[in-house]
């Protein structure tokens, strides 16, 4: 979907649990996320802290769209 | 007689379901599950000695420390082969299976088999580097698939000759093995021009690579006065589901309205997502779809606007192309309504 997506030339942050599969599927903008059940949160983290967490991570891939690749990038 | 060491995730190793998707890997002795049935198909001819089970998310989330346990365990064993899946178009165990075979052909030098669909991630990253018997999509073509795995188990041990992936049933791994033929390319060229020139099938000698990838699309250039959409394969949609996406094999997307909603909450959202724990989700599905998040950006004024619908579906063995249709008609929204950016999100 990210790379489709793309190739309408919409710019699309893929925010996913397993890099190495949104790598294989062609995702270009790439945001590594917390784990498969979620990958936004942590629920061991108090609420404030869980809604920083999902800040930064919507924060990196806000970065994604504004930033010129010319290949897949990960956005660490 | 010959010792199998079969890999298998919790499901299929008769853990239980996604509630153990975090197991940490384990041995049991003996063959279980499928490899029951793979030795029953085996006979005399090699024994599955023992069954290493890992929890699919433990296995994605920690991968190094999966494969340190995991490769230690087959160590031990000094198995004759390692077995994997069938993963059929299950991604995570699909990753599991290819990394696992990958890992002990290179290090120990044996014989390494797994079965996964086609479209598998794990199959399209691991195809070019072992044998991958091809599946049909899900659990209901096993029977159909483990005579295929044992016949091939078979001729692996035994070191005969493997011959063309159509023939054997394995994903083409991009190999070019010289022929002899009675005709000269010339000839066999001219005698599929003709057929094709008449309609009739042929097979080619050399299919064009499939270069799956597109161009990067253009940086958002001001983000501050940009349209962002949110957009997941996560199953989030208004409690009840009202479109009915299934939990599986997604035959549709949603299009949701998220106007006046600072934050989404458990008694107006929930996941129908059927391939991970929901617990987490159901609690709080921002866990999933960021929407607080990106209020909090809006009103800070990091980006000029959040769409005002969200787009969802169920990316779980769902084809890809389906995915990639949902995703046109999506693309082709977003840009009716001046959608400048998307964030997806992904389990």
């Amino acid at each position: 979907m990210a790379k489709t997506l793309e190739s309408f030339g919409i710019p699309t942050a893929h925010i996913c649990s397993i890099v190495p599969i949104s790598q294989a599927v062609g995702a270009n903008r790439i945001v590594p996320a917390v784990a498969i059940p979620y990958p936004l949160g942590n629920p061991e983290l108090p609420e404030d802290e869980e809604i920083k967490l999902r800040k930064g991570i919507v924060e990196k891939a806000l970065k994604a769209l504004e930033t010129d690749i010319a290949e897949q990038t990960v956005f660490e | 007689m010959k010792k199998i060491v079969h890999y298998l995730n919790q499901f299929y190793g008769q853990i239980g379901g996604e509630e153990f998707a975090g197991q940490t890997p384990i041995l049991k002795e003996g063959p279980i599950g499928p490899g029951a049935a793979i030795q029953g198909l085996l006979g005399e001819e090699a024994e599955i000695t023992a069954t290493i089970i890992c929890g699919d998310n433990y296995f994605a989330d920690n991968q190094k420390e999966a494969m340190a346990v995991i490769m230690k365990m087959v160590e031990e064993q000094a198995p004759d082969m390692v077995i994997a899946g069938p993963g059929f178009n299950a991604g995570r165990y699909g990753l599991a299976c290819g990394t696992v075979c990958d890992a002990v052909k290179k290090q120990f030098g044996i014989p390494v088999l797994t079965a996964l669909y086609p479209e598998n991630p794990g199959a399209e990253m691991f195809q070019h580097d072992i044998y991958i018997i091809e599946t049909p999509i899900n659990a209901a073509g096993m029977r159909k698939v483990l005579p295929v795995m044992t016949k091939f188990i078979g001729r692996l041990l035994n070191g005969e000759e493997i011959g063309f992936p159509e023939e054997e049933g394995y994903l083409p791994q991009g190999i070019r093995v010289n022929v002899h033929t009675v005709e000269n390319g010339a000839e066999r060229g001219v005698n599929m021009l003709m057929k094709k020139m008449k309609g009739e099938p042929y097979t080619t000698e050399l299919p064009m690579p499939v270069f799956d990838r597109v161009p990067p699309a253009p940086a958002v250039k001001d983000l501050k006065n940009a349209t962002i959409a949110l957009v997941t394969s996560g199953g989030i949609v208004p409690k009840g589901n009202p479109d009915h996406i299934e939990s599986a094999n997604a035959s549709k997307f949603g299009i949701y309205e998220i106007t006046g909603i600072d934050n989404l909450t458990g008694d107006l959202f929930m996941t129908v997502h059927g391939g991970y724990d929901p617990v987490y989700a159901t609690e709080d599905p921002d866990r999933v779809l960021p929407l607080d998040a990106l209020r909090q950006l809006e009103r800070e004024g990091a980006i000029g606007k959040l769409y005002n619908k969200y787009y969802a579906t169920v990316g779980n063995t769902t084809a890809v192309k389906n995915a990639k249709k949902y995703a046109e008609a999506i693309a082709q929204d977003m840009l009716q309504h001046g959608v400048q950016a998307a964030i997806l999100t992904s389990n």
